[in-house]
């Protein structure tokens, strides 16, 4: 006879019901939706439709492409920022305590009050960023008013607000290697370099997966730190995913805004399922 | 050994420096253009105030379009404490059975716990959704909504922290005659203080700053979060970009105190759910 588990499923229950309702359906209908032509007044099927339109009108391939680079773009960096600061501020440095503070305290403001501030300091002829480069000759760029530059400018700004939480999980990845590698491959005449390639990296290989998935993720969701530093401007160039699809449905398309969504979807499953197969294979090999 | 230490005490000093230019100064930035009075404010910069007026300024923010910072101050509250509460039961409890029980059925519920980490919410389908359930729109709607988006991450701490706790502790209980529900909420429930600390603080931090999710959810002026605002009064202080710098500080006060009081846990609960995964 079987005895009742003391773990029974009904404690999932509740939370089950929240998920499924406000999550796993509108993820199970976007795909319907996707397919239609939906504003205020219904909708109408139309196949493929708004995936053409998507791909066919530049301003909104513009959205895409840009998603990519800037998910790239900060990702990387907060990885190999992430792990030096975190090297840096395990070595024992005076006031590493309040150092680590500091870095971590950007992770904790509000992504839309971060953007507002620098949206500010980057102003061209006043912004505090030129007028200090001013002092030292500098003559500084439109960092947001400038097309070409306008995306760059706020993965700047991402990668100031987000370095912190990387260099945070770097710190406890490091934390987790014992001292005994570090002294054997010092028996061994290890340079510091050598140490660092040769044994750090590898072994904080759990961490790095965390930090550029998280970061990844984050990129390519990434909504609140554009609207308030560009609204996708200057014209569309600093659009991403995100905003597209909050245009689309300010707009009154409901139809293509959806369509984004589920683009979007496919982009982060295209670009995280093979990375987290691959780090997870390397894994194994160790 | 005394060069060593004097090394890493100039290196420490050249960290600290950068550190406070790049990280601390924009912030005093905000403090800085807070305190001006209007036309010294237009175009905000690093002089100081010929006299400072915080206080004004302040006023000035909360009586604002008849008090609406303070009728945001209020809905976010409300919004992240019942949002918070919800996440802490609800989370720990999934943690719980699919820490304790494993099984086909539970790497489904793990394979929806990741997903939901990944997957970003399709918003227009959401707001079709929540009509159709008369939530839209609503407080308790919108607290419905972060306890969603919210599970995820919840369960993945508790469920690491929960391999912590020995079993023997619930077949104890179980020999006592305890229910199920007796042994979570009076025997497990209580020893995960710890990670409740951590759940509460950093979602409450996320849910409170949480601006994309408010802005298509909860449009009308009685629903305004404190982030919306911020939103509101980008347009609105074009012209008194003091009041705005006020704005964003208040903002801010909130986060500064969790992090000033629970600096430890955000570190130690970000941590465990985030390496160990």
């Amino acid at each position: 006879m079987q005895m009742k588990s003391p773990y029974p499923y009904w404690f999932v229950a509740p939370a089950a019901v929240i998920f499924t309702v406000l999550f796993l359906v509108p993820t199970a209908a976007s795909f319907w939706f996707s397919l239609t032509n939906w504003d205020l007044f219904g909708f109408q099927f139309i196949g493929l439709e708004n995936f053409i339109d998507f791909f066919s009108e530049p301003f909104l391939i513009k959205g895409l492409t840009n998603t990519i680079i800037f998910a790239v773009l900060t990702s990387g960096a907060k990885t190999v920022l992430g792990l030096l600061l975190a090297v840096l501020l395990t070595s024992g440095l005076f006031g590493q305590g309040l150092l680590r503070s500091i870095v971590f305290f950007p992770v904790l403001v509000s992504t839309i009050g971060v953007g507002i501030l620098f949206a500010e300091m980057m102003h061209p002829t006043h912004g505090a960023i030129n007028v200090a480069l001013g002092y030292i000759g500098i003559d500084g760029p439109g960092w947001l008013t400038n097309p070409k530059l306008a995306l760059y400018s706020i993965a700047l700004v991402d990668i100031w607000r987000g370095v912190g939480l990387a260099t945070l999980i770097y710190i406890a990845g490091l934390a987790a290697i014992g001292n005994e590698y570090y002294e054997a491959a010092r028996i061994d005449g290890a340079t510091r370099l050598q140490l660092f390639w040769r044994v750090t990296v590898p072994l904080v290989r759990p961490a790095t997966t965390t930090v550029v998935i998280l970061s990844l993720i984050g990129g390519l969701r990434l909504f609140d730190l554009i609207w308030a530093m560009t609204r996708g401007g200057p014209g569309f160039s600093s659009d991403v995913l995100a905003s597209v699809i909050y245009k689309q449905y300010q707009a009154g398309f409901y139809g293509l805004s959806t369509a984004g969504n589920v683009i979007l979807f496919a982009l982060i499953a295209l670009i995280i399922a093979p990375l987290a197969w691959w780090f997870n294979r390397k894994e194994l090999d160790l | 050994m005394r060069t060593k230490r004097r090394r890493k005490l100039i290196h420490g000093l050249i960290a600290l420096a950068a550190a406070f230019v790049i990280f601390v100064i924009p912030f005093l930035f905000v403090l800085i253009n807070a305190g001006k009075a209007g036309p010294e404010a237009a175009s905000p910069s690093f002089a100081m105030p010929a006299n400072w007026q915080l206080w004004q300024n302040l006023v000035a923010v909360v009586q604002a379009r008849d008090y609406m910072l303070l009728l945001a101050y209020f809905n976010s509250t409300v919004i992240t404490v019942g949002a918070i509460v919800l996440l802490v039961i609800f989370g720990a409890m999934v943690g719980y059975v699919l820490q304790r029980r494993p099984s086909k059925f539970n790497r489904v519920i793990y394979g929806f716990v990741l997903a939901g980490l990944m997957i970003p919410p399709a918003v227009v389908p959401t707001i079709w959704v929540l009509q159709g359930l008369g939530l839209f729109k609503t407080l308790h709607g919108m607290i419905l909504i972060q306890v969603a988006y919210g599970l995820s991450f919840t369960v993945l701490l508790y469920r690491a922290f929960i391999s912590t706790i020995p079993r023997d502790l619930d077949e104890a209980a179980l020999i006592d005659g305890a229910k199920p529900w007796q042994i979570f909420f009076r025997v497990v429930l209580p020893l995960l203080k710890p990670v409740t600390v951590t759940v509460i603080v950093v979602q409450s931090i996320s849910i409170f700053n949480d601006f994309t999710h408010p802005l298509y959810y909860l449009p009308g002026s009685e629903n305004v979060t404190v982030q919306i605002t911020l939103y509101n009064f980008q347009s609105q202080f074009v012209s008194q970009m003091n009041l705005l710098f006020m704005n964003i500080l208040l903002v801010t006060v909130p986060p500064l105190l969790v992090f000033i009081f629970f600096n430890r846990q955000i570190v130690a609960g970000m941590t465990a759910g985030a390496v160990k995964g």
